[in-house]
């Protein structure tokens, strides 16, 4: 069973805010969630599905659900870091499929400015985890576990710093024109180069924003989809997959964006060569040449040279990538970045992007996430999705 | 040319668990010790007592060489209160762990260098192993 045009995204939000030291937690999560609802034309008793992640406030979803005033009868807190929202539009499309629901609400929200989190800090993953062991003494730490990734694919490959500098530039040629984007200006190769070295071979513009802020997306049947006003969003095809350091035969050379890509691929009936918008998870900027490469938008190794040159940049290279500005520029709220490459790739296949980035005639678009750590253990997630 | 000479740095002191309380009472002996499954024959990173190639649970421990190579690495420049360096080492017995490159200069480290253990207490006394160049 394929859930190809099971289900479609018929509402998405993301929240304003990127500083919100006055606001609680839960209260983003209940923002984004009406935020999502009246831009789909639902109300709250419609909703009878509800995802969140595992960094909800309270026990799994029972908080959550509790306070925006829920009341579903499908509930799903699967928690894979920054991709796991990309994991709940495809687990809610199977769950419409099974009719366990008809109208699902998804929510993120987090406060790691406010909080002072960083990519620096070594993460508290709590007692009981058997790899921490052997791993916390060394100061693993998100940000230098991402740049080993890339130290090999230089030493690989001959990838360099400037080629890597260049998704940053594009990401900050379309957050340019988006009034809620953190960083705004245009960076240069240069900028990025001349920024300072937090881990060889990553520097500071290298890496993501820390902001606050939140989002939302309502998943519904095709019918619901189609009884409102909003253009209607199909979900095509998706994948999931968890690789990690394979018990000691450990291999950088690639993500677990090869697995989930391909699933995804092969349930949607597409290629690579298809897709006219991609929305590329971008923590760090290896993050975003790994995936490329790993998901076939060009050969192995080629990322670096694929990247260059304003290849990223909308209306100016071949593959239009995060029109928002993605999480180097524009947000990433509670460390998490999965649900707003979702929301950038909806506004895309609406027409509802900037003008200035809007794809023309945009009829299918990827979004794909990358939650843990890409060095150590992550689980990659790839959505594809097309317009009606 | 700019060199990058190692300072100390306190180490977190990694939690012992029922099922790694041996492999930390051999690098106090200044043993690192790699698990290898007695089923399949084949050694696995981190310990485990089942065997996570086959699930078996005839496990035993082997002292490693404590030789390898650099599999890959980053000089973490503003991670903490001074430059350390992480890296994965290929072990000769086959497989590759998370450690730190210690007791040299940091720029003139290179993926594919030799490399072997040296002992370094954690703040809890505990002793972790790290690499140096050979």
């Amino acid at each position: 069973m394929s859930i190809r045009r099971q289900a479609c995204i018929a509402g998405a939000f993301e929240h304003p805010t990127r500083k919100a030291p006055d606001k609680t937690v839960a209260q983003l999560h209940a923002e984004s969630a009406r935020g999502a609802l009246q831009d789909a034309g639902l109300t709250l008793q419609d909703v009878d599905g509800y995802f969140c992640a595992g960094d909800a406030p309270g026990l799994g979803p029972l908080s959550m659900a509790d306070y925006i005033g829920l009341h579903p009868r499908h509930v799903d807190s699967t928690d894979t870091g920054g991709s796991s929202y990309l994991l709940h539009v495809a687990h809610a499309a199977q769950a419409i499929a099974l009719g366990k629901c008809n109208v699902a609400l998804i929510t993120l929200a987090g406060r790691p400015r406010s909080e002072a989190s960083s990519g620096t800090q070594p993460r508290n993953w709590g007692p009981n985890v058997p790899d921490v062991p052997f791993e916390s003494p060394f100061g693993a730490v998100t940000v230098n576990m991402y740049a080993m990734v890339a130290m090999r694919h230089m030493v690989d490959w001959g990838t360099t710093a400037e080629q890597l500098a260049w998704i940053k530039v594009a990401a900050s040629h379309h957050a340019q024109h988006n009034p809620h984007a953190m960083l705004r200006d245009v960076v240069t190769v240069q900028d990025v180069l001349d920024s300072p070295m937090i881990s060889d071979p990553l520097h500071k513009l290298d890496c993501c924003v820390v902001s606050d802020g939140g989002g939302a997306l309502v998943v519904t049947r095709p019918e619901i989809a189609r009884s409102l006003k909003r253009p209607v969003i199909h979900v095509l095809g998706a994948g999931e997959a968890i690789k990690g350091q394979e018990s000691g035969q450990i291999d950088l050379s690639f993500s677990g964006a090869a697995w989930s890509g391909a699933a995804a691929f092969a349930e949607a009936g597409v290629k690579p060569a298809d897709i006219q918008y991609a929305s590329i998870y971008d923590s760090f900027t290896i993050t975003v040449l790994m995936q490329l490469e790993d998901l076939g938008f060009c050969k192995k190794g080629e990322g670096g040279r694929f990247v260059a040159d304003g290849n990223l940049i909308s209306g100016v290279g071949k593959l239009p990538f995060n029109t928002d500005g993605g999480g180097l520029c524009n947000n990433h709220p509670a460390n998490r970045g999965g649900i707003t490459k979702v929301i950038e790739a909806v506004r895309q296949l609406r027409g509802e992007a900037h003008p200035a980035v809007q794809v023309k005639n945009c009829g299918l678009a990827l979004a794909q996430g990358m939650g843990g750590v890409l060095g150590a253990r992550h689980c990659s997630a790839t959505l594809i999705l097309g317009r009606d | 040319m700019a060199t990058t000479p190692a300072a100390p740095r306190s180490i977190p002191a990694p939690p012992v668990y029922p099922d790694n309380e041996a492999f930390w009472a051999g690098t106090v002996e200044g043993k690192l010790l790699v698990r290898h499954c007695s089923a399949c024959g084949k050694p696995h990173w981190y310990p485990r007592p089942q065997c996570p190639l086959c699930m078996s649970d005839q496990t035993h421990w082997k002292e490693s060489a404590g030789t390898g190579s650099i599999y890959t690495f980053s000089v973490s420049r503003r991670v903490g209160p001074q430059p350390f360096v992480i890296a994965y080492v290929r072990l000769d017995e086959g497989v590759t762990m998370l450690s730190n490159i210690v007791d040299c200069d940091f720029d003139a480290i290179r993926i594919g260098d030799r490399v072997r253990v040296v002992m370094k207490a954690s703040e809890s006394g505990v002793m972790v192993p790290m690499f140096t160049p050979v």
